[in-house]
């Protein structure tokens, strides 16, 4: 007999082996709450499980980036302009294992190709030291600070190497993923609000009002989304400071991404507003704000954090997109795509294949949370077996 | 059949009138006009005095009717575009814009045409696959495929590509023929030389949306085999391959005709992206210098017609939906 069966069959108290003990945890099931169903189901997807490991990882690194990030988001280490990633090393041949140190590193400029090549110089070493001291900062905007996790005392240390500015490219990234990461929850924060009232709207009442929002809506699909991006984008002025254009460009991204959530509350609202128990609230004389919050949001909710999951990757790559193409994003102020806007170029990339590092975080980030929209989604139904 | 073919065309009329005014005023957003970097420029290189400047601006100004309210302006361009075909003149190419949509708006379409037409061609095959081996490993690598090739933005992908390319060949690709082949006449060596080029853009553009139609494909399809007419044809006897694609498969394929309404958008995007990073003459990187240089008329025009352009394939696909199945056309 299938695992799935007996599961059912111990929830109904049965077993299929008449005298294997019932398990304690398994009864608790049938007292569980729709959101403690949902998250025992979803714990059991393992890939979206890691996943939402890795998002959280990545968004503490976006949150203590002043922290963490052994540089200040745009300051230039003198003299390393195009340095490769430096090692970090605990053993040295010969010579044994030591406290975490890097080889020193000289740049030179090689005269057959004309690149700067970095030269590691074996016989000096830079310490690698925690909690070194540094300028004093705010951590999280109010708490006074003056340590960083990771330093050397002296030379510079790059873990993922530096631009042709001179720039840590770890350091930047990590300053970089505030914003891209948090278009993505804004975004979609924005995109719901429409969705939900438009949508809510469309699916409750139906009749004009209904056939009015879906066209406006497939009207909204059929338009090619990134022209219209790029258009909107350049309509930023450039005076506006890095805030004003991050949330002028989420309410950009966000003007197209309601419709599909729009379309989700829509669907279940028709399908769940004929149910007996809304009648029921109707009669009783619920109001019609009453019945769509209390009765009908928590049948759809579920569905609802599914699409929105799925939403959010599609903002950071919208913007992503956008601060690559020049319009989004702009410097002084960084984002994934604004720094991948300098790889566009394949001998740079070629001679500092380092330059690609923002984009493996696009990727883990944008992956991370399509695997957790699709844990979710298995897991939204959990009365489904 | 043809009273609904009839509707939808009827309603693609204002809808069309609807881009042409969006297209129109987005363009007028941005602050100031194309006038003012113009002459902006000029003062920088020639040294103009500021008065000839002003003179210059105002009389640029009333040629190209600027100094006319919005809807005046968007009504002299519209009723030019209908009795004419003319979208104007763009002032950073100083042609008129018509000569540079005709040269560059095939190309695009082209592109993204071949685009959306790849895509399927590569999954309708694995849909179809990976639904009947449910669960087999191959089906866990196309779907982690399908993950990675919809979490892949399209201008990385590109990049990617070329730059790998580039390290085991040493060819650096870019544009759409070599340059030893750029104004020869048709062959057969260019022809060859253009499907060289034109590979990774091709691959790139089909990618996230093959990505997506396995996904759909795979689903529909698992939910017909589940249904009661398979068991039943297979308990009579009706041979495997037979079955499937007399029945299933054709159910399974008629909701992708219907994808064409966003897989063409889509494809358009990504087709200005491949274009800037690879360096095609299509529309897409001149949208984005006309846009930000203010050329509106150019900019105006590309973003009309690429937004028409999906319009009329969205309702193409409509119709043929309506063809091929009888459910909504009786439904």
């Amino acid at each position: 007999m299938g695992k799935a069966t007996s599961n059912v069959l111990s929830l109904l108290g049965l077993s299929s082996h008449p005298r294997a003990p019932v398990k304690e945890p398994k009864k608790d099931l049938a007292f569980a709450s729709q959101g403690q169903l949902v998250w025992h189901k979803f714990r059991k997807h393992k890939v979206a499980m890691g996943s939402l490991v890795v998002l959280t990882l990545l968004y503490i690194g976006a949150i203590f980036a002043d922290f963490i990030a052994p540089y200040e988001k745009n300051y230039r280490i003198p003299d390393v302009q195009f340095s490769a990633p430096t090692r970090v090393r605990v053993y040295e041949p010969g010579k044994g294992f030591s406290r975490p140190f890097v080889f020193a590193v000289k740049r030179q400029l090689d005269m057959t190709t004309f690149t700067y090549e970095t030269v590691i110089d074996r016989s000096q070493k830079w310490h690698l030291r925690f909690f070194v001291n540094t300028d004093p900062y705010k951590l999280l905007g109010f708490i006074p600070v003056s340590h960083r996790l990771f330093g050397v005392d002296t030379g510079y240390i790059s873990l993922f190497g530096t631009d042709n500015l001179g720039i840590d490219i770890l350091s930047q990234t990590l300053y970089a993923s505030r914003i891209s990461l948090s278009v993505g929850l804004v975004g979609v924060a924005i995109s719901f609000v429409l969705g939900v009232i438009l949508g809510g709207i469309s699916g409750y009442f139906g009749g004009t009002v209904d056939l009015i929002i879906q066209r406006i809506i497939e009207f909204v699909i059929t338009l090619p989304q990134l022209p219209l991006w790029i258009a909107l984008s350049a309509a930023v002025p450039n005076r506006w400071t890095g805030i004003e254009t991050f949330f002028a460009i989420t309410v950009i991204l966000s003007l197209v991404g309601w419709t599909s959530l729009a379309r989700v509350v829509r669907g279940r609202l028709i399908s769940m507003r004929e149910e007996d128990y809304v009648m029921a609230a109707r009669v009783a004389g619920r109001r019609d704000g009453a019945i769509i919050r209390l009765h009908l949001l928590p049948g759809f909710m579920s569905y609802l954090v599914v699409s929105i999951t799925l939403a959010i990757p599609a903002m950071i790559l919208g913007e992503t997109t956008l601060s690559f193409l020049g319009v989004g994003i702009l410097p002084p102020e960084v984002s994934w795509g604004a720094m991948l806007r300098e790889a566009n170029d394949v001998t740079l990339i070629f001679n500092y294949t380092w330059y690609l590092t923002p984009c493996i975080f696009v990727i883990v980030a944008v992956l991370a949370y399509n695997f957790i929209g699709d844990g979710l989604r298995d897991a939204a139904d959990p009365y489904s077996r | 059949m043809l009273r609904i073919i009839g509707k939808r065309l009827l309603l693609v009329i204002p809808l069309l009138f609807i881009i042409s005014m969006l297209s129109f005023v987005i363009i007028q957003l941005p602050p100031g006009d194309y006038v003012e970097t113009y002459i902006l420029n000029l003062r920088q290189m020639g040294g103009i005095p500021f008065e000839d400047a002003y003179h210059l601006a105002d009389q640029l100004r009333e040629r190209y009717a600027l100094d006319k309210p919005l809807l005046v302006q968007y009504s002299i361009w519209m009723r030019h575009i209908v009795t004419k075909g003319d979208f104007g003149n763009s002032f950073t190419y100083d042609r008129p814009v018509t000569d540079i949509l005709r040269e560059r708006v095939p190309r695009t379409m082209a592109i993204t045409l071949a685009g959306v037409l790849l895509s399927w061609l590569i999954a309708v095959p694995i849909g179809i696959y990976s639904a009947v081996h449910q669960y087999s490993f191959s089906d866990y690598v196309f779907t982690f495929l399908g993950f990675v090739g919809l979490s892949f933005p399209a201008f990385l992908f590109a990049i990617v590509l070329v730059f790998i390319v580039f390290q085991y060949t040493g060819w650096a690709i870019t544009g759409i023929f070599s340059s030893a082949f750029e104004d020869a006449p048709w062959s057969l060596a260019k022809f060859w030389d253009m499907l060289k080029n034109m590979t990774i853009p091709m691959i790139v553009l089909s990618t996230s949306g093959a990505a997506a139609l396995i996904r759909i494909l795979r689903a529909t399809l698992l939910d017909e085999l589940k249904k009661q007419y398979v068991i039943t044809a297979r308990s009579k006897g009706l041979r495997e391959m037979r079955l499937l694609f007399k029945y299933p498969v054709r159910v399974a394929i008629n909701p992708l005709i219907s994808t064409i309404g966003w897989l063409l958008p889509a494809a358009v995007g990504g087709e200005i992206v491949v274009s800037q990073v690879l360096n095609l003459p299509t529309t897409g990187p001149i949208l984005l210098t006309s846009v930000l240089d203010q050329d509106m008329y150019l900019a105006g025009g590309i973003l009309f017609i690429l937004s028409s352009l999906t319009l009329v394939g969205t309702l193409i696909s409509d119709i043929l939906l309506v063809a091929v199945d009888p459910r909504i056309r009786f439904g």
